[in-house]
């Protein structure tokens, strides 16, 4: 309760035109909280997400981030390969589309080791053992650790894309639309393992989805948007339940229920 | 007696944007208290409001106007306006929440699912399931489900899962939204039990039962709620 927050955004516009990105989000992260982004495509959930990530500098606003040191660091006054080394080391980045997270040229192991080897590790059996560990972590057969990704279904790139993430031990991770494009039943398999990682690992979870099961799922607070601007926050269920925004009723009345 | 929940002049109103804007006032003005060992049932007709008073004291409904508070970490806390963290920390520590229906996550097993509440709290998986286990086994829910998502059982047996979840940890405040409602004598006797241990052990409890003889073997205070006049509480008989 009394622990710093991890992320302290304040005010952060990004606009390609009016109401095209987002306008004055803000908000505070905790450790261990999980924050769900959702709203239709086109609401600027992504960008945002790319603002907070340091991957897309906005054009007005701040973004602090208290790291492992206890440091409060203003994200986009550092530079940019402080920048890298954040994401590298204390974050962890899942995209969407699984192939622009993955070197897709190299084994399924040294997808995983790579990032290992980035903060130092060199024995290679280490990074072997490693490597396996987190392939079963993420129920992935240990049999296809020296198969390049492009060998892989969808389901289980996205899941080796998770594995190369959490391998450093991250406490924020953010994720983009990660079930998105997967069956349903490959869908839940990664849900089961995502909501069992983030409460084994304590690990602070910004997702954007545009899918509210997932959301409701993961997320213990949730933010909409719509054409840019955060409409409505809440915890997750006071927002899908008893929604208060026109906008977010017309979301939530809209999901089919099988 | 601590007063571990306090009401005033509390309304809602539900206003649905998408027709029209139309607005549907459920109370309004209601005040209501609820002490430390002491069982309150909510009373009144169907529709007039007693599961959105009792979503509300989750805050997983709004209130339009008034004022929730409820004791929490030794102090009186408001809970309209409250942030984020300050209602999730509510929710681990001191209320918890038995609804009418289960939700179901695919692939977590019936074990997992109940132990849920004490995992999150930072008991260990052992001690955790053990006590699922003692709970799943009084409201008989047979060992050889256990170990299975309880997404494909009987209704009855779904209920009794989200019992065991809800009376795995001893909360101070206990909120139970028809939790007899589709169970056999045998097993609503289980829930009578269960809520008299619970409110043995200091517990508040705010319940909506239809169930007549389940309401008059738990209920210390009635509480009906009239949408049209002031809502009373009176002593149960």
């Amino acid at each position: 309760m009394s622990t710093q927050p991890l992320l302290q955004v304040r005010e952060i516009t990004k606009l390609y035109a009016a109401n095209k990105g987002c306008a004055d989000v803000s908000f505070d992260l905790y450790p261990g909280e999980v924050l769900g982004i959702v709203g239709e495509s086109g609401s600027g959930k992504s960008t945002l997400l790319s603002c907070l990530s340091a991957r897309l500098a906005p054009d007005s606003g701040s973004i602090h981030y208290h790291n492992r040191a206890g440091e409060s660091l203003d994200l986009y006054s550092l530079s940019e390969s402080r920048q890298r080394q954040l994401q590298r080391t204390e974050w962890g980045i899942v995209h969407q589309h699984a192939r622009d997270g993955l070197r897709m040229g190299v084994s399924g192991g040294a997808n995983i080791g790579e990032r290992l080897m980035a903060t130092g590790e060199r024995h290679y059996g280490n990074l072997r053992g490693t490597a396996e560990q987190w392939m079963s972590d993420v129920e992935l057969d240990i049999d296809r650790i020296d198969d390049k990704p492009t060998t892989y279904s969808g389901g289980m790139q996205q899941r080796l894309q998770i594995a190369r993430n959490l391998v450093t031990h991250p406490r924020l991770v953010f994720m983009d639309e990660p079930t998105g494009g997967l069956d349903v039943s490959v869908q839940a398999r990664l849900l089961d393992l995502l909501r069992r990682l983030v409460t084994e690992l304590n690990l602070a979870v910004v997702i954007v989805t545009h899918d509210l099961a997932v959301a409701r799922l993961l997320a213990q607070r949730l933010i909409v948007m719509r054409r840019g601007e955060v409409v409505e926050t809440g915890l997750t269920d006071q927002v899908l339940d008893d929604p208060q925004h026109a906008y977010t009723q017309l979301l939530v009345s809209s999901v089919l229920t099988p | 007696m601590q007063t571990m929940i306090e009401v005033e002049g509390l309304t809602k109103v539900f206003t649905l944007h998408n027709q029209g804007g139309i607005q549907l006032p459920v109370f309004s003005g209601i005040d209501f208290r609820a002490r430390q060992r002491e069982c309150t049932v909510l009373f009144g007709e169907s529709g007039s409001g007693k599961s959105t008073l009792l979503r509300s004291l989750y805050a997983n409904y709004l209130p339009t106007s008034g004022s929730i508070r409820v004791f929490h970490r030794g102090e009186m806390v408001e809970l309209t306006g409250a942030p984020s963290q300050t209602l999730l920390d509510i929710r681990r520590e001191t209320i918890g929440y038995v609804s009418q229906f289960l939700r179901v996550i695919p692939r977590v097993s019936t074990l997992d699912v109940v132990a849920q509440p004490l995992r999150e709290r930072g008991v260990d998986q052992d001690r955790a399931h053990q006590c699922a286990g003692e709970l799943l086994e009084r409201l008989h829910i047979p060992e050889r489900l256990w170990s299975l998502p309880p997404g494909t059982f009987s209704g009855g047996e779904q209920q009794r899962v989200n019992i065991a979840r809800g009376f795995i940890v001893d909360y101070p405040i206990l909120l139970l939204d028809e939790p007899t409602a589709s169970l056999d004598q045998r097993n609503a006797s289980v829930v009578v039990e269960l809520i008299r241990e619970a409110r043995q052990r200091g517990s508040a409890i705010v319940g909506i039962f239809h169930d007549a003889d389940v309401r008059e073997a738990v209920a210390d205070h009635i509480f009906e709620i009239d949408p049209t006049q002031k809502s009373e509480s009176r002593a149960a008989s």
